[in-house]
């Protein structure tokens, strides 16, 4: 197996075209499944094998974080002016988290990124990794969905954007073209005062697949009704899953026992999780509307 | 092809596999300190600094070593002249079996790099990465808690002095 650096994006594109090219990014996924089983992996053309692995070490471009005040995203993100972050691929999420802007005002993803695997695996993966993975269980997927967060594709032919939720389209399954890479994710910050939330319920606390998770997101009004509510959970379907009759029901009302508890029945009734190795699926549809609740500030 | 990267201070230049896991090569320079427990990811048994930064050498490839800095838990201290988080852990009995030690102290040394006085909940979380099936953890926290004060107590230029009786004498539950 081959490993090459490429330092910048026409390199990049360049090492991309060798056969059987593969990117690896914080290597925490890739490594473990190609140790597994070197020959098929998920999103290798099958039986391509990994001739040369593309790391993105040496890769500045794929780096780093910017505020872009002029960024236009299809789902602005409620009260959101325009205000976008610009969130490099291969940026791990240590280094999202050590974020000023990310800590102050994405507290949903940032809650969610310090419950990923552990400390080293922090500072190792990436959240384009993450996304790119495309697990039901990717612990920044439920967050970045409510935000309404954007990838950033592109190949030798071009760049294109599209909605994280199009992107995904099941279990390590993407809306990759063939030779395209993810550049960078665009997260809008929404309006300050929006409630924001991330809970995991896993085995354990660190190093656990979620068993179910939760992102909200809630915009008040003056009064402190709900006049928004994004709602996106994690590990209860193929892929994140939303329910738009849990979030109808919520506007309008405040954040009381009450309202949240009529919500977590809807929950209840509509999703329709599995039973696997981590939990049953009784369990899952219990947990998932019970997340809700945590909400409670009445 | 020729790999320069420097190992615990000292500067290594050799001949290898692209592919090969850094682990692998570690332990193949008789770098015995670096355990490898799961392969995974999942036990820190495998950790190790690069350019100070606590990762996972099970998930890393030799080739992204190319002049970069690797410290392990050997290059931390020895055993004629330990690291105050190396004689905290065998002063508070932190060690049992002694597999996930290494790794216990890199990921300790990288926590008290960046937070030189953590409150135990800190310490759990930085130390949530590695696991220990022996002592409880309890020890371990103990441990890591007693070597911040000591690095705290101690003159900010010889952090890993060798012990002596005066810093004998600070050691102990904080």
């Amino acid at each position: 197996m081959n490993v090459l650096f490429p330092r910048d994006l026409k390199g990049f594109f360049k090492a991309l075209a060798e056969p059987g090219a593969r990117v690896l990014a914080g290597g925490t996924d890739l490594l473990v499944r190609l140790r597994a089983n070197p020959q098929a992996t998920a999103n290798a053309p099958e039986g391509a094998g990994s001739a040369t692995l593309v790391s993105l070490d040496r890769l500045a471009a794929l780096r780093g974080i910017v505020e872009d005040s002029k960024a236009e995203t299809r789902d602005a993100g409620p009260g959101n002016l325009h205000r976008t972050l610009r969130i490099g691929a291969a940026t791990t999420h240590a280094e999202l988290l050590a974020h000023p802007l990310v800590r102050a005002r994405l507290p949903v993803l940032a809650q969610a990124l310090a419950e990923l695997g552990s400390p080293p695996i922090r500072n190792m993966a990436t959240l384009g990794g993450n996304i790119c993975t495309a697990s039901p269980a990717g612990d920044s997927l439920p967050p970045l969905l409510v935000l309404g967060a954007e990838v950033e594709l592109a190949s030798a032919a071009g760049v294109r954007r599209m909605a994280l939720a199009e992107f995904i389209l099941g279990p390590g399954r993407t809306a990759f073209m063939p030779g395209e890479v993810l550049l960078a994710v665009h997260v809008p910050l929404p309006a300050v005062g929006c409630v924001q939330h991330f809970e995991k319920v896993g085995r354990r606390s660190a190093l656990a697949v979620a068993v179910v998770s939760l992102a909200a997101l809630v915009r008040l009004d003056r009064r402190g009704r709900i006049a928004e509510a994004r709602l996106a959970w994690g590990s209860v379907a193929p892929t994140v899953w939303r329910c738009p009759e849990a979030e109808a029901a919520l506007i309008g009302r405040t954040l009381s026992l009450t309202a949240l508890s009529a919500a977590a029945a809807i929950v209840r009734a509509r999703v329709q999780p599995i039973d696997d190795i981590r939990a049953s699926a009784a369990y899952r549809r219990e947990v998932a509307g019970n997340l809700l609740l945590r909400l409670a500030v009445l | 092809m020729m790999l320069s990267f420097t190992l615990n201070g000292q500067g290594v230049r050799l001949d290898t596999a692209l592919d090969k896991r850094v682990v692998d090569l570690l332990r193949e320079l008789q770098a015995l300190d670096v355990k490898e427990g799961c392969g995974t990811g999942e036990c820190g048994a495998c950790s190790v600094l690069l350019d100070g930064v606590h990762r996972l050498s099970c998930l890393m490839l030799a080739a992204q070593l190319q002049g970069r800095e690797l410290t392990t838990a050997a290059g931390l201290g020895s055993a004629s002249a330990p690291h105050p988080i190396q004689r905290a852990f065998a002063e508070h009995g932190a060690v049992q079996c002694g597999f996930c030690s290494p790794g216990m102290t890199i990921a300790a040394s990288a926590l008290l790099a960046q937070n030189p006085d953590p409150t135990r909940d800190e310490v759990r979380r930085a130390l949530s990465g590695n696991l220990c099936r022996c002592t409880g953890y309890v020890k371990i926290v103990d441990a890591v808690r007693a070597a911040a004060k000591e690095l705290g107590d101690a003159p900010s230029d010889a952090p890993s002095a060798a012990p002596d009786d005066e810093t004998a004498g600070a050691r102990g539950k904080p």
